[in-house]
């Protein structure tokens, strides 16, 4: 078997005992980006010899990462290498520094190996809105991979990464890592140290590893996890060895299954997916777990909520990219006002750009009030919702997304219906829970479906686990495109 | 145009102060706060703004803030939350400046003003917290703007005032007082130069028996506590004149030109900004416990206020002396050690607020960058107060010395040669030499023309050199003039 196809649990048992050399699973992974990557496209930089470079100045550890290289999506600073956020306004910008999340993977080894395309800051659910074009999806090239973080997603599920790491503000790292069929998560807001993360929206950002399956998760994010004093919002709260946590025993257990989403008709759940998750539902009961039914009534305010809490803070954030100081600037200004308006104007994308107005117009004089701050008010009331259900329950379960992987092209007129392929995903950032997504079945078009833990803050553990009983229960992770 | 409203308008005037905390270092990073050092090497990826960095607190910036809360006696905010004020310009790095907004550090309070009415209570509206921008260079020549951001991130407080004040000398006189305090409390160094306390003014007139106040116009650009009071004149010189003619006034913004001496429309409130303030999601709202806020309290040293008073009751000295030397505490400090070892306060106040301020003035030093200890000060004094040298003679001749080189005044007199002849026996012989050679003085003297005594004098002071003590030799001259005339 190939050394790219493997997980970082596989890898590491033959790094460890010296049976294969980092330099031949790097040179492995190389070769399969060369071969496969043109089609899918979820590379948007590589250049294996800079990296191997990179490498090799890295001393020798007994972690489990060591010599394994990762995909970076292109929103997360790596010192000396370009970093765009898959957006013309940032082209040809060089990061000074590395994020934390960088920092703490490299210090145990692990090696940073190409960067993933994006939709365009982030805002997108089908990495379409990316200035270096879509990627695909491998199990369906006329598809999209899901986004934002589709370039990681594609990758792992292509084996032309081993893992990868995404972030997730509203379903970024779950909803691509369904539809591409491998295991993504957004940890517990604060839970991973947003320090080097371009931020989309701040109090909802969250760093998340894509990888082949739960172990391998475990293995990244016990290694992502931890306070950050350069993060004034990251936990100070202590990283469980999640690895360790594998294997316990579920029986006894209880998840709940919010009945607002499965309402018929609404959010244009499909029958294929409604159907896998109640086979899962199944599988999870075999393994002694008792499912019940609970209610998260504030559900359908959910879509609103976010999209006035998140542009808001984005039209904050994405001020910074004004031609002043970094990035791109229009040539040739007439004034500081045309300097600011064409920069911006030419740099950013029209998804940016209706985010950005969305944003500025929620946070003017006169709308505050009524858009944002009662945005955050009913966002309180969610989190209240969810602290709710589990009084009764240890985690939920849910779709990832209503579908599977949709056509390219399908979506992109109608930014409505592709806000709303994110209604199971965007509470858990609004509510800051931890959210997982493993693979649970296939449509009847061949293609993933992903199945969504929820769980309380800072249970990863838990979520971890659970998840972990059903991969092993099943085998739609180990299937390929 | 006049500097004052006449009495048929009155005037109205809030301030807003700038003042830069004295920290090491900045406020969400950790780059050293330093004035003059070349643009752009006080600067990280923090300050910079650069995509994907996040703000920490510096903890000694909300300490100094509350601590200076306290001075003013304003009730400090139970929570600690910062927002973001979003606006464009390319002094702003991030786009947006973290500040506060709906939860100052403080709200209320007072600052206690001198005026020529006596004592006045200016109120504070609040004291919020937030960061510095950079800095524009305009270059001209080159058709552009350099940017400078060491300034950007150096941690600031907002005091801003009630429309409480009436004048330009108010105004003038609260930034004293505010800028005193500062310094006192150990919160800002309040060096003008540096550009650590800035400030700008919201004024308006409005015709006396008028309920309403006037339209608010905000003035900026006041680079001085003289700009700030002279901005104040022309604009409350131009209002009045406006209401006078019966035209109208509108809320603007408007810039304050030195040169020109005058103030320029920079902005219409239609054009004002609309700043989107909202809560910053990269810092966490914390409480403020009450142990900080009595650690900050015991920080606070006796304000120059309490030290006037305590100043005009322990050494008997008038209002304005004390006020004037409590104004910044090391004149104050150098003063009560002086008078450990120098009973006599009043003088010693006047050579404060006389010779010592002037010199300092002049050369626009503090005392500690001068040579002057309180011994040499003293020691001066005593030789005047002694008769050993002459009041002027010690002004201008020994005193330069003394402050600038650090010399022993009674060195410097003697080799001056300016020691004062006050030995009666000595003086006496001169007195009497005079009155023999100047009969038809005496005879003046005689018929009652007293200020024949002033010309023996003046004779005695040219024999002796100017060195003969003008006190005694008249004494002298008037004993032994009524000596020789017997009874008339």
């Amino acid at each position: 078997m190939d050394l790219a196809q493997k997980t970082v649990f596989e890898l590491s048992e033959l790094l460890q005992k010296g049976s294969c050399a980092p330099e031949d699973v790097l040179r492995s992974v190389a070769e399969a980006i060369r071969t496969k990557d043109g089609a899918v496209h979820a590379y948007v930089d590589f250049d294996p010899e800079r990296y191997l470079k990179r490498w090799k100045k890295m001393p020798k550890t007994s972690s489990r990462l060591w010599g394994i290289p990762f995909a970076v999506k292109d929103n997360l600073c790596v010192r000396g290498e370009e970093i765009t956020c898959a957006s013309k306004i940032l082209k040809n910008f060089i990061s000074p520094y590395h994020a934390t999340v960088i920092e703490k993977l490299e210090e145990k080894g692990a090696i940073v190996f190409g960067r993933t395309n994006m939709d365009e800051f982030a805002f997108g659910s089908s990495c379409e809105t990316s200035c270096y074009g879509p990627t695909r999806n491998p199990w369906d090239l006329e598809r999209v991979p899901g986004g934002s973080s589709g370039g990681s997603a594609a990758a792992v599920a292509n084996d032309t990464a081993v893992f990868a790491l995404g972030t997730d503000t509203g379903g970024s790292v779950r909803q691509p890592a369904s539809f591409c069929g491998v295991t993504g998560i957004k940890p517990t807001y604060s839970r991973v140290s947003r320090y080097g993360l371009i931020a989309f929206a701040s109090s909802l950002d969250q760093i998340g590893p894509l990888t082949k399956d739960v172990r391998d998760m475990a293995l990244v994010l016990e290694a992502a996890a931890g306070h950050d004093p350069r993060d004034s919002t990251s936990a100070d709260v202590p990283v469980p060895r999640y690895s360790d946590f594998l294997g316990r025993d579920v029986k006894g257990m209880k998840i709940g299954i919010p009945k607002e989403y499965f309402q018929k008709g609404l959010h244009g759940l499909h029958g294929d997916v409604e159907e896998a998750i109640l086979k899962a539902v199944k599988v999870l009961e075999g393994l002694g777990i008792s499912v019940e039914e609970v209610s998260l009534p504030l559900t359908h305010y959910a879509i609103n909520v976010y999209y006035i809490v998140a542009p808001s803070e984005a039209s904050s954030n994405l001020a910074r990219f004004d031609g002043v100081r970094f990035g791109r600037r229009s040539e040739v200004p007439s004034g500081m006002l045309d300097m600011y308006e064409r920069t911006r104007g030419e740099g950013f994308g029209a998804e940016a750009k209706r985010r950005i107005i969305l944003g500025t117009f929620s946070l003017s004089s006169g709308y505050y009030d009524a858009y944002y701050l009662k945005a955050m008010k009913v966002r309180t009331k969610i989190m209240q919702d969810f602290n709710a259900a589990f009084q009764k329950v240890d985690a939920l379960i849910t779709p990832t997304s209503p579908t599977a992987a949709f056509k390219l092209g399908e979506k992109m007129n109608d930014p409505l219906e592709m806000y709303l392929s994110d209604i199971y995903t965007i509470s858990a950032n609004l509510a800051a829970i931890p959210a997982l997504s493993v693979p649970c079945g296939f449509s009847n078009e061949g293609l993933p479906i992903g199945l969504q833990f929820l769980g309380k803050h800072f249970d990863e553990a838990a979520l971890l686990n659970l998840a972990y009983a059903f991969e092993q229960s099943t085998d739609f992770h180990r299937r390929t495109p | 145009m006049k500097g004052d409203a006449s009495p048929e308008f009155l005037t109205t005037i809030g301030l807003e102060v700038h003042a830069q905390l004295s920290t090491r270092t900045k406020i969400f990073c950790g780059c050293e706060v330093r004035f003059g050092s070349p643009p752009n090497t006080l600067v990280c990826p923090v300050c910079l703004g650069l995509p994907g960095v996040l703000p920490v607190l510096n903890r000694e910036v909300f300490l100094l803030g509350l601590r200076a809360v306290l001075a003013f006696g304003g009730a400090p905010s139970k929570l600690i939350k910062f927002d973001r004020k979003n606006y464009y310009y390319p002094d702003l790095p991030k786009g947006y400046q973290i500040s506060q907004y709906d939860a100052p550090l403080g709200r209320g309070g007072f600052v206690e003003i001198e005026t020529s009415g006596g004592p006045k209570r200016i109120r504070l509206n609040r004291i919020h917290l937030e960061e510095d921008a950079g800095k524009l260079i305009h270059d001209a020549a080159a058709d552009s703007s350099l940017v400078d951001l060491n300034r950007a991130g150096v941690p600031l407080i907002e005091m801003v005032s009630e429309p409480d004040l009436e004048s330009p000398d108010d105004a003038h006189a609260y930034l004293s007082t505010l800028k005193s305090v500062l310094k006192t409390i150990g919160v800002s160094l309040c060096d003008m130069e540096k550009g650590h306390l800035r400030c700008d003014a919201n004024v308006s007139v409005r015709r006396a028996g008028d309920a309403v106040l006037g339209k608010k116009v905000e003035v900026k650009n006041m680079n001085s506590f003289k700009a700030v009071k002279a901005a104040l004149q022309y604009e409350i010189g131009r209002q009045t004149e406006a209401l006078g003619k019966g035209e109208g006034l509108y809320q603007e913004t408007r810039l304050w030109d030195e040169a020109k001496g005058m103030t320029f429309l920079m902005r219409s409130k239609e054009e004002a900004h609309d700043y989107r303030y909202f809560p910053e999601p990269d810092l966490v709202p914390f409480f403020v416990t009450q142990e900080q806020i009595e650690a900050e309290r015991r920080r606070i040293p006796e304000l120059p206020r309490q030290k006037a008073a305590r100043f005009a009751s322990a050494y008997g000295l008038s209002a304005y002396d004390a006020n004037l030397l409590t104004q910044d505490e090391e004149p104050a400090e150098f003063f009560e050690t002086c008078a450990k070892i120098y009973p006599d306060y009043k003088g010693l106040a006047n050579w404060m607020t006389g010779p010592v301020s002037a010199y300092l003035n002049e050369k626009a030093v503090s005392l500690s960058q001068t040579r002057l200890c309180p011994e040499t000060l003293v020691g001066l004094l005593q030789l005047v107060k002694e008769g050993s040298l002459s009041l002027q003679a010690a002004r201008e001749k020994v005193f330069p010395e003394v402050v600038g080189d650090g010399r022993d005044p009674k060195e410097v007199m003697e080799k001056k040669g300016l020691l004062q002849v006050s030995d009666e026996a000595a003086l006496d012989e001169w007195v009497a030499e005079a009155i023999r050679s100047n009969s038809k003085v005496v005879n003046d003297f005689k018929s009652g023309k007293e200020t024949a005594a002033m010309f023996l004098v003046g004779q005695v002071m040219r024999k002796s050199g100017g060195k003969a003590n003008p006190g005694k030799v008249q004494e002298l001259v008037r004993k032994r003039l009524l000596e020789t005339a017997g009874p008339a």
